[in-house]
């Protein structure tokens, strides 16, 4: 197995989540060049991926599973309103169910299995000690409603957008990690509705063409793209719900605590076409590294300075970095001359 | 294209003089196809004198049975062989080539009522919607114009002609403003058939102020062939043949030029490419007006050439 799941990390409290050595070097550094530019970075998600990369497989599992699900299970014992089916979704539910299954089984054998007889079904996770026998696409069957059921095993959120009139509705959905939205608020909306906020994209058109090529994805021809923003301590739930938990955080960091507190937050957002109801799975799997360990690869943290140096003051506001940034450039900057300065030794000595 | 399947004829069977039913099974055996949402149609590589003719066909069999996918092929007059390949030489046991299902004609399933309006051999997507809709419970009524072609002779659709369900008009229309007019608000309707039906359709809704996000029709989806060109690759002194159902995009990378790309569908912008000689066809989402317009670039992920070649800045 490529990976050996922990459960002894907490997203919440004292923060115990810690990557391995291996997390880091597979974590999906989102800034291919040293200029931040906004731009349409979709590209088919073609199966397999690079051996051992987070896009290897349809859906990407590694050494957080336990914690995240266990995440995701308090989150939703706190909020049941963060799993949402609107009616007409029931079969998206049952298609999105047999999606995770098939994938799951398939590209992860040593800890998950679906056999499949006609509708008769038996499912086992491991990982999470679960059986279950059901009837697929019969509710009675399965100790909760399908959605509730799979999303509760699944890493990463989930998003099940209903397409009509050639756009796109949040109609259903698991999100127990969001990076400051939320899914009750968004529900029902359309693709531009939810994307209201984000500044400059407008202007330039990006959603109108995103859309379209949205709209025509089919089944067989996933894609991918990568989006980032920071947070303050390794905290997947950063929902407007939970604000009064985190909004404070962003005014403790300081040039000595940025490495440690602040977080570059990664997503893996991925979509892909339901074959039997035609809805669309938005999938969104989070990475999250402190800039300690991000720095540990130089040629990132020399990026990752560049890049903060070129954001445009309304994206600075949009991702919420106002309040801290400063203190984040002081450390990387430090760290650079640091860095810089025992180069410099090596070579004199 | 891509993501092609192999499929076999398993079954050949007579709708009406001019339409035959064809059962497709996966190429080899112990395989399956993947279930399909209602409306949705194939491509299948229909083999020709000389060349692949590629033609899309809607789906008539019932969307979760995913042992073998069932369609309904029309003689075409004007055949540009592909229809009539299957009427004169296409047997049990040939293996042909056939793309996932893709679907642009999905129903609306927060609508109240159903109102399917097709014209002759038009009945074809709605086959896959009946299996669903009844599964799901939902109000519906389907109304087929066709002067040789029975619904009877339809398996998916026989027990619904004799529930009524169905309703079938012979050499008179009907009467859309009359059909139209009685439905209860919230009724969606669907149109597959002869341009002037979608029309007529659409005028008769406009008449009666139905919003047009209630009206919808099948648009197949071209599947991305044009004309065959010549792409001139100048920098790197690489004169490549586009065929007619490739990219140019696939093309150049075949014959080795280097090219970026990402999305390979027209969106993200990052295999522009500048123009110096020919007339492109614009197929993209990202240059804007003016620069199709000043035919200075082109995004050869998608886009094509009007004139007989294109010279490239690569
Ligand atoms: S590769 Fe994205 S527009 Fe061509």
């Amino acid at each position: 197995m490529q990976f050996a799941p922990r459960d002894d990390q907490a997203f919440h409290g004292q923060f115990t989540f810690k990557n391995s050595a291996h997390a880091i070097k597979r974590f999906p550094f989102p800034f291919p060049e040293d200029e931040y530019r906004y731009s349409v970075n979709i590209e088919p998600h073609a199966l397999p991926g690079k051996s051992g990369s987070i896009t290897e497989h349809m859906l990407d599992i590694d050494e957080h599973y336990l914690s995240e699900t266990a995440e995701r299970a308090r989150v939703l014992d706190s909020d049941p309103k963060r799993c949402l089916v609107m009616p007409h979704m029931q079969p998206a539910a049952w298609d999105f169910l047999e999606f995770v299954m098939t994938y799951y089984a398939r590209d992860y054998p040593e800890s998950f299995s679906f056999e499949r007889q006609g509708d008769d079904c038996h499912w086992r996770n491991h990982l999470l000690g679960l059986e279950q026998s059901f009837r697929m696409g019969d509710d009675t069957t399965l100790p909760m409603a399908p959605l509730d059921y799979i999303g509760r095993q699944v890493q990463g959120d989930i998003a099940l957008l209903d397409q009509r009139d050639g756009d796109l509705f949040m109609d259903a959905g698991m999100i127990t990690c969001p990076a400051d939205w939320s899914l009750a608020f968004d529900a029902g909306m359309s693709f531009s509705q939810w994307h209201g906020p984000v500044p400059l994209a407008h202007e330039m058109g990006i959603f109108e063409r995103a859309l379209k090529y949205l709209c025509a994805i089919q089944v067989g021809g996933p894609v991918h793209r990568l989006n980032w923003t920071m947070t303050i301590h390794p905290r997947m739930d950063s929902s407007p719900e939970t604000f009064s938990e985190w909004g404070s955080d962003r005014a403790t960091i300081t040039p000595d605590n940025a490495g440690r507190d602040v977080h570059l937050r990664v997503e893996l957002q991925t979509l892909v076409r339901m074959p039997r109801s035609h809805a669309l799975f938005f999938g969104i799997r989070t990475y999250l590294i402190n800039l300690d360990d991000l720095c540990t690869n130089p040629v990132w943290q020399s990026r990752l300075l560049k890049v903060l140096h070129t954001l445009p003051p309304e994206l600075i506001e949009y991702k919420g970095l106002t309040r801290y940034l400063p203190s984040v450039l002081e450390w990387l900057e430090r760290r650079e001359a640091g860095v810089g300065a025992s180069q410099a030794e090596k070579q004199s000595a | 294209m891509s993501r092609f399947m192999k499929a076999r004829i398993a079954a050949v069977g007579q709708i009406s003089t001019t339409v035959r039913r064809l059962t497709l099974v996966p190429a080899e055996s112990g395989q399956s196809f993947t279930p399909f949402s209602p409306g949705s149609h194939i491509v299948l590589g229909i083999p020709g004198e000389g060349r692949t003719c590629r033609n899309a066909y809607s789906l008539i069999s019932a969307p979760d049975d995913s042992s073998q996918y069932c369609i309904a092929v029309r003689r075409q007059p004007l055949s540009r062989g592909g229809s009539e390949a299957i009427h004169s030489r296409i047997k049990v046991g040939d293996v042909l080539e056939m793309s996932a299902p893709a679907n642009l004609f999905l129903p609306q399933w927060q609508a109240r009522h159903h109102l399917m309006l097709a014209g002759g051999i038009g009945i074809t997507p709605f086959l896959s919607y009946l299996p669903e809709l009844e599964r799901r419970g939902a109000s519906w009524e389907l109304h087929l114009r066709s002067q040789d072609l029975d619904a009877v002779r339809f398996p998916e659709a026989a027990a619904h002609v004799a529930s009524g369900g169905i309703t079938q008009y012979r050499l008179e229309r009907p009467n859309l403003a009359a059909l139209l007019s009685r439905q209860p608000a919230g009724t969606h309707v669907y149109i597959c058939g002869p341009q002037g039906m979608i029309d007529a359709v659409h005028a008769a809704a406009a008449a009666l102020h139905w919003s047009s996000a209630r009206v919808h029709h099948e648009v197949f989806a071209a599947p991305a062939p044009g004309m065959p060109f010549t792409a001139v690759a100048r920098n790197s002194g690489v004169e490549v043949a586009v065929e007619a159902d490739e990219s140019l995009l696939e093309a150049l990378e075949r014959s080795g030029v280097e090219t970026t790309s990402l999305c390979r569908g027209g969106v993200c912008g990052q295999c522009r490419v500048e123009l110096l000689d020919g007339e492109a066809e614009h197929r993209d989402a990202f240059l804007n007006d003016q620069e199709r317009a000043s035919q200075r670039c082109i995004m050869p992920c998608v886009s094509r050439a009007r004139s007989a070649s294109l010279v490239l800045d690569l």
